[in-house]
Formats: structure tokens, sequence, C-alpha cells
């Protein structure tokens, strides 16, 4: 037994053996694309994380993907109103399975010190969120951090997640329309 | 630069054109400050931008407030106008009464009105008469409220975390 880039292979002479689901979500979590839906100082943030000194291009994510048709994970950096919201929902939407949300920031995850009349609450109030990052606003590390959690659950969760009945039911209760074939 | 004209000059021709519209004036901060009839409004703004004179064809700001306690006339409509040619400001102030907010729109007279009337009706729900088009800008269309009236709250209603057993209380 070994680990190529953390996918458990047996050596044998001239081949190696492993499951082809280990090697597809390995090769998933080495390349997801971002969408970065940053709004405020938090997207301040995580263009930092992008840039040379936090380099987020190690981890696969060399390209921003400013389309949601091709993105793998939806960042939310900062502040939603309740205005934008159905924008956000409507990205969320397009984009194509398998997909999944970073809430970067106290006001993504919570509405932070935006508590009023405007502001939405939380962007788990309409759409589901896999992992949240806390701060105001947090450091690259902890972007970097929850980023590294995407990559733990891409690589442990099933491949067919978006066919789960506890998939089909979260999207349920968010009003949401599953776009898996 | 010195203004050409000044308060005293300025009230006077006001008041000599409008008379009783003319409710009541002051000068805090050195700030002409008339109340006027709602009525009269539009007329007097449209008549110190024309008088050669005056030429206060400048809108600076327009927004409203909420005096909850001011019987009968609960809104205010506050215009805010400046003449360019004669480094002159002036601050016009009307009530309304909250049953019925209306007043009539000065867009005809002041372009630069339409957004700031539409930002006074989203959030005071008062109803500019011949606006070219009165629909909410800032807040979601959605929005059943005018949220700076103050009887309403102005933090969310559904926010969760900020239950008293959190933050032992």
């Amino acid at each position: 037994m070994g680990k190529i880039n953390d996918v458990d292979v047996i050596n044998g002479e001239g081949f190696q053996l492993s499951t082809l689901d280990k090697v597809i979500a390995s090769a998933r979590a080495n390349s997801v694309w971002p969408l970065p839906f940053a709004t405020s100082c938090c997207g301040i943030e995580y263009m930092a994380s992008m840039g040379s000194n936090y380099d987020l291009a190690r981890f696969g994510m060399e390209r921003m993907s400013f389309s949601p048709r091709q993105a793998d994970l939806l960042i939310v950096a900062g502040t939603i109103s309740k205005k934008l919201g159905p924008v956000l929902k409507q990205v969320y939407e397009q984009m194509s399975e398998p997909k999944w949300v970073l809430s970067v920031g106290a006001c993504a995850c919570s509405g932070g010190i935006f508590d009023t009349y405007s502001v939405l609450q939380g962007i788990d109030k309409i759409i589901p969120v896999d992992v949240y990052v806390p701060g105001c606003p947090p450091r690259p590390e902890q972007i970097i951090d929850g980023i590294m959690n995407i990559h733990k659950l891409v690589k442990t969760e099933s491949l067919r997640r978006r066919y789960s009945d506890e998939y089909k039911h979260l999207l349920e209760s968010y009003n949401i329309e599953s776009n898996a074939e | 630069m010195q203004s050409n004209l000044n308060n005293d000059m300025v009230l006077e021709l006001l008041q000599k054109q409008f008379g009783e519209a003319i409710i009541t004036a002051d000068t805090p901060y050195d700030l002409l400050t008339i109340e006027v009839l709602p009525s009269s409004c539009y007329d007097i703004i449209a008549w110190i931008k024309d008088e050669p004179t005056l030429a206060i064809a400048y809108l600076t700001n327009l927004g409203g407030v909420h005096y909850p306690q001011n019987e009968g006339r609960e809104l205010a409509v506050v215009y805010h106008l400046h003449s360019l040619t004669n480094n002159f400001r002036i601050r016009i102030k009307t009530f309304l009464s909250i049953e019925n907010p209306s007043i009539a729109s000065i867009v005809a007279i002041h372009n630069g009105a339409n957004w700031m009337e539409r930002e006074t009706f989203d959030f005071y729900g008062i109803q500019f008469e011949g606006h070219p088009n009165l629909a909410r800008i800032l807040n979601e269309d959605s929005m059943d409220y005018f949220p700076m009236r103050k009887e309403y709250h102005l933090e969310d209603e559904t926010r969760e975390d900020k239950d008293d057993r959190f933050f032992g209380r």
C-alpha cells in the first residue's frame, strides 16, 4: 500500500491499483473551480488568498470561474442584502452538479453586524452551505482552511451525492429544483 | 466667494411673492430655512429657479423625516437648494399628515429629483404626484412597509442568534 496525492494505491510491478471513486474524488478535489461572489471586505481577503503570498493556485484553483455554469465551488464573501438574495440564488441554481458552497465571513454566515431590515441574515436562508468560515473579515489562512474542509468533503462524499434522498430533501427545503440529470 | 444674496433679502422676496404660504422662517447655522404649505411647495421651487435675481437652480438634496409625535403633520419633506451663480443656499421644509402623505413631484423642475423622490417614497411612503415612475429604488420590490417610519423595528425579525440565552442574560 502506498499513497499518491492522498489516494490509497497498491503498488505492483509496473502497475498501481486503486478504486475508481477514490481517483475521481481526488481529481475533483484538486481541480475545484471557484466562483467568487465577493461583495465587500471579505472579498478583499479572498483576493489576498488568491494572490502570490497565499496562492490558492497551489490547490488546483488557478482558474476563477466567473460563469456559474463552469464552476464547482461558490464562494460567497461579504454582506448579501435581501435585494441581492434572488440573484445569489439564481447563480447557485445555474451551477451544475456537483457543486459546493463556502460561506466566508460573519455577514455571509449570519448577517454579522448588519442586523437590519435590508440585510439577509445568513445566506443559508436561501441556499445550502457546505462550510462556514467565521471572522470579520477572516484572514486568508482561515479561508484556505475552509477550502481544505471543502476538499475533505469532496474526497469523502459519495460521488453521486446528488442522487441521495437526503440531498434531494435538502434542495426541496430550499425550494430549489435539482439540476442533476 | 461672497454671496450676492443674503437671508433677509431672499426671505423678503419670497414673502412678497407668496405671503401666507411661507409659514415660518429661521436661520439655523446661518442657513435660511423656511416652512411652506405643501400646496405651494411646487410653485415656490419653480419660482426661485426662474426668478433671475435668485436663480436657485440646483437641487442639492431631497429627503423625508418622520416625527411620530407631530399629530396631523407627521411626515416632513425637506428640500435643499443651491444657487450656483449666487453661491446661496436655502432649505425648504413642508409637513404632511401620515394618513394622506401626498405632494406634487418636482421632477418637472429639477430632473435630479427623480431618484431622490423614489428613495423618499421607498423609505417613508410619501406619494409624489406626477412622478414619472414612483417605484421602490433601494429596497426589494416585495417589501410591504416603509422601513424608516419609526413604528418599525430597525432590526431584522428573523435573526436567531440574538437570543438572550446565548449571552447569559
